[in-house]
């Protein structure tokens, strides 16, 4: 029986690297045509498009590409079209293709997003620092960068410090997080990083924000990655099993800060991992792969207890017991994550999850992968979803 | 460098409030619900009633990080930068540039002061450890 859900049915990835001078357009065009042919389908199936958060300049390299010159560059005639900078995180365009095709608005929506921050960087101009260059802020960066927090990684490093003061986390769990993910990522020909991480490695290496240092930090790339969700009769004649979405959750119940809210040692995530379940009949433990957003490695311990593989305050003893990493029972970012193979806002970390679910990963493969989780975000906003091959 | 913040109605007491030495949040009047960052309608009655008020200018230290990554040519590092719980404002919490030549002794629970620094038409809060401030 084919469920009645939207499915993703094709993603594609660029050559991820560091400083490679390549346009943007060619790592999209790249991962575009990859996914087209992942799915058997061509370019004149596909009828919407969809992106986060749209052409940006805010910060240089976040987001070069918007959906009109991709509709350009590639000759799409689309029916619907759309780039949200305001939903659920970096899942809002794969949440709103999802919802596209269910009313009927599209039946194959290509979902993209495309990253030159390494290029960007080696130009001289810093990627991830809020406000550069600008002399006056507004919005909520304006609490966080007049007083000198122009960096998320100072953000994170509050939430990090505040759980480490709680649960007695140190920074040898967020190194278990870390070189965990660098064994998946030597196994992951496509990932940025495949030098091995020891303890001894993400110890000594330079604090950026403390508690986080070096390798708890995501390594900006150029890259871009490509997924696309189709409607489900449309998915039945794509040349993969359709992955179908089984639920989304998006909800919000904090304001929208990085200071404000009630307890730091939760996130956006949780809101949004609690309401993912209230729509499913799925449970933690049917799950056989994690994607959760690892921006910052403390993301990691967030995230599981947002979707609730352990509880409130557990997670440095869930990690501990070598649960999410390499033959972990809950495989976390096999592909090696932002953390190793780059930051790809999320998309690299669903690219990774669907190549499970399809049984592509590899020498990292994890055996009868059939569901998979996706948390995307840190701070204030986040997006979760649910994947299943049936 | 560092870009300032842009006046606007709701958040100019906040940002102006230093050229009298007060640390100024909003709080409602029907409720007395504090309120940050500032809205003209309070998020809990909605009640328009909402006005700033001086605060007694301490907190406590709920989070802090220590910054070391110079994010542009020239900053200084390192430096801490602290979530505070302000007193007098309960549930409200401030982005804390604190101001201290041991940034490593900064710790949770940690008393703060705040002082001002005016650059151009913006007083910005700086925070100094309590311990610290009677010894100056």
């Amino acid at each position: 029986m084919i469920p009645n859900k939207a499915a993703i049915t094709g993603v594609g990835m660029s050559t991820i690297g560091r400083n490679t001078g390549r346009p943007a357009m060619d790592h999209l065009a790249e991962a575009a045509l990859q996914a087209l042919a992942c799915a058997g389908l061509s370019r004149d199936d596909i009828d919407g498009i969809a992106t986060y958060p749209g052409k940006a300049d805010n910060s240089p390299g976040m987001s070069p590409l918007g959906t009109g010159e991709v509709r350009n560059a590639l000759g799409l005639k689309t029916r619907w079209h759309s780039a949200v900078p305001d939903g659920p995180a970096q899942m809002a365009p794969l949440m709103v293709a999802a919802m596209a095709v269910m009313t009927g608005q599209a039946r194959h929506v290509l979902c993209f997003r495309a990253l030159t921050e390494s290029s960007s960087q080696s130009a001289g101009q810093r990627a991830s620092i809020a406000g550069s260059g600008r002399a006056r802020i507004g919005g909520w960066l304006s609490w966080l960068v007049p007083a000198n927090a122009m960096s998320a990684s100072n953000w994170a490093g509050w939430m990090a410090q505040r759980y480490f003061h709680e649960f007695g986390m140190t920074r040898d769990h967020l190194a278990m997080v870390a070189t965990g993910q660098r064994r998946f990522a030597l196994a992951n020909p496509a990932a940025v990083t495949r030098k091995p991480l020891t303890t001894e490695d993400y110890l000594s290496a330079r604090m950026i924000s403390s508690p986080l240092g070096l390798f708890d930090c995501d390594i900006p790339i150029d890259g871009a990655c490509a997924v696309i969700v189709s409607a489900p009769d449309a998915a039945r004649d794509c040349a993969r099993v359709p992955l179908s979405i089984a639920a989304m959750g998006s909800a919000l119940r904090s304001p929208e800060t990085w200071d404000q809210r009630a307890d730091l040692t939760t996130m956006g995530a949780h809101d949004a991992g609690a309401d993912l379940w209230a729509r499913t009949d799925f449970r933690p433990h049917n799950v056989d792969v994690l994607a959760l957003y690892d921006g910052f490695s403390i993301f990691v311990p967030f995230w599981l207890e947002a979707l609730g593989f352990c509880g409130h305050g557990e997670a440095k003893d869930f990690i501990a017991d070598g649960n999410i990493g390499p033959g972990g029972r809950y495989p976390v970012n096999t592909g090696g994550g932002q953390l190793s193979a780059g930051r790809l806002h999320g998309f690299g970390l669903l690219h990774e999850a669907c190549l499970q679910l399809w049984g592509d990963g590899g020498e990292r493969q994890v055996r009868d992968a059939r569901t998979a989780v996706c948390g995307m975000g840190g701070g204030f906003i986040a997006g979760a979803m649910l994947l299943h091959r049936d | 460098m560092r870009p300032l913040p842009e006046l606007t109605v709701e958040n100019t007491a906040f940002w102006t409030g230093g050229a009298r030495g007060a640390l100024m949040i909003c709080v409602c009047d029907d409720c007395r619900t504090a309120i940050h960052p500032p809205q003209i309608l309070c998020p809990h009655c909605l009640s328009r009633n909402v006005a700033p008020k001086a605060m007694p200018g301490t907190g406590t230290v709920y989070s802090f990080t220590v910054n070391h990554q110079p994010w542009f040519p020239g900053m200084a590092v390192p430096f801490a930068l602290a979530v505070v719980d302000v007193d007098g404002a309960p549930g409200v919490r401030v982005t804390a540039e604190v101001a201290t030549d041991s940034p490593e002794t900064v710790s949770i629970g940690q008393r703060m002061k705040v002082h001002f620094v005016q650059v151009e038409d913006v007083w910005l809060p700086r925070w100094v450890p309590m311990a610290q401030e009677k010894a100056q």
